[in-house]
């Protein structure tokens, strides 16, 4: 299982990647593993502001569907459209080009409740127990 | 309550195997990708463990005429060394489960139900249980294997030493490397295909599934999980209890009127059926399409020209007509194939048409 040193984790299985005020947002490894084949994405429009732990979008695999909580609060400033026809690079490169959405944030105190590379790795191995 | 394994979950472990927790199983719900051993099965052949389904055996010198008061199809048409497809239906002429009767002879018959059902259904078989007839839960005595696909009979050929070929909805007691079996011809993938009984009792049971797959491979033979499996009977259409039957749906609305035979002998919930004919359905099942994006899923509102007129029960993305389809009950009104329909798909309205049942139909 992947986990990038240089990234930030939520709870929900989301990482953060930052850039100044701009924060990059897609889901994890673990997560795409354990949902399985993705074939739909649904994103927000640019523009909009979510609040922490707001839905801002959905993936769904051919067993179910599960909504993406922002783990931060802003406005989108970019959306990764060519994920809506190609799903599936979520699978392929979670950490990558299956990048979802680019936030503006709004209070960048929000980043210290993220977890860091070894406690995502803490978090997860729990979870699997 | 710790899940419940199968004879194979060890060797599933090792290959690699993603569990799901199903009616208190632990089972495989894909091995390497649900679209890929989906289309293994419409194109070569696929290896399902389903021993989490449950099993009784019926005997007694009033075997068939017991059965037939518990069940509406007509069980006097079976033969020996044939398979039934029938229900256990409650008073109201709704499912208690959908089932398969094996006819031994009048005298013993085996009965296939789902695995979520198997205690509730013996418990109403025992206490319905008329004349000289006993039911023995045999559910821990089999394990079950479903080789499914349009290779499954060279498979099959190559594995027994029965020269005669089965036909569909017949069975035989044969064997496999040793190891005594019932085989049916039979299935819910919507291909061609088997179904194997294996007494647990034998010392090699397990080993049966590793000999099937290496006999398999060379013809495209994969081991496919729960996940293909519903992808696959929802292609072909075929309900699943929990979802397009359950206790609150008579077999008319199911379209499933064909194993109801009203002209036979008296059977539980003949009446209630009767009464239900004459007053006109209030829903019937129906196939959807989506003609945007988004998957129905289970529980979904149907609308029709603002209005909700039905729900879904199941939903997929198709992997062989790569559209997301669905299955649903709607009022008989708006149930004619071509209606358009909206689908509320977690607050947002999905154009969508009905569709004539099934998606998927296997050329013979």
């Amino acid at each position: 299982m992947l986990i990038p040193e240089d990234l930030k984790y939520s709870e929900e299985h989301e990482w953060v990647k930052v850039n100044g005020n701009m924060a990059t947002i897609g889901i994890t490894d673990y997560a795409q593993d354990q949902l399985g084949e993705i074939v739909y994405v649904e994103l927000p429009a640019e523009g909009e502001r979510f609040s922490k732990a707001d839905a801002f979008g959905s993936v769904e695999s051919v067993k179910s569907v599960n909504d993406i909580f922002s783990p931060l609060t802003g406005r989108v400033a970019e959306i990764n459209d060519p994920l809506v026809d190609s799903p599936e690079t979520i699978n392929e490169e979670p950490y990558g080009e299956g990048w979802m959405i680019k936030i503006e944030m709004a209070n960048k105190k929000e980043l210290e409740d993220l977890m860091s590379a070894d406690e995502y790795e803490v978090y997860i191995s729990e979870e699997t127990k | 309550m710790s899940p419940q394994h199968t004879l194979f979950y060890d060797i599933q472990k090792k290959m690699g195997a993603r569990f799901v927790d199903f009616a208190g199983w632990e089972m495989p719900v894909y091995y390497s990708s649900i679209t890929e051993e989906h289309q293994a099965v419409r194109q070569c052949a696929g290896l399902f463990d389903t021993s989490h389904m449950g099993q009784f055996l019926m005997t007694g010198s009033q075997a068939e005429s017991a059965l037939q008061h518990l069940t509406p199809n007509n069980i006097k048409r079976l033969q020996s060394g044939q398979c039934q497809y029938s229900a256990f239906l409650n008073e109201n002429g709704m499912f208690i489960d959908d089932i398969i009767l094996y006819k031994y002879h009048s005298e013993k018959f085996f009965i296939c139900v789902n695995a979520c059902n198997t205690e509730k259904d013996f418990r109403w078989v025992k206490d319905h249980l008329k004349g000289n007839a006993i039911v023995q839960d045999v559910s821990r005595d089999y394990a079950l294997l479903a080789l499914q696909g349009p290779q499954a009979e060279s498979i099959i050929r190559s594995l027994t030493p029965d020269p005669q070929s089965l036909k569909g909805f017949h069975f035989m007691e044969t064997q496999i490397g040793g190891i005594p079996l019932l085989i049916s011809r039979t299935g819910y993938t919507g291909e061609d295909g088997f179904e194997i009984y294996i007494p647990t009792s034998s010392p090699n049971t397990a080993s049966l599934w590793s000999i099937i797959l290496e006999k398999g491979q060379p013809l495209g033979l994969r081991p496919a999980g729960l996940g293909a499996r519903d992808t696959l009977r929802l292609e072909a259409a075929y309900s699943l209890y929990g979802h397009e039957i359950n206790d609150q749906t008579t077999p008319w609305e199911a379209q499933l009127g064909w194993i109801v035979k009203m002209n036979g002998d008296d059977f539980i919930g003949k009446k209630a059926l009767e009464q239900a004919r004459e007053k006109g359905l209030k829903k019937i099942r129906i196939g959807i399409e989506m003609s945007e994006k988004g998957i129905a899923r289970q529980d979904y509102p149907i609308e029709y020209e603002g209005r909700i007129v039905g729900k879904i029960t199941s939903g997929t993305l198709s992997p062989t007509l790569l559209k997301a389809i669905a299955i649903g009950y709607i009022d008989p009104k708006f149930s004619a194939p071509g209606t358009k329909i909206h689908i509320d798909i977690r607050g947002k309205k999905r154009n969508a048409n009905i569709v004539s049942l099934p998606f998927y139909k296997r050329e013979i």
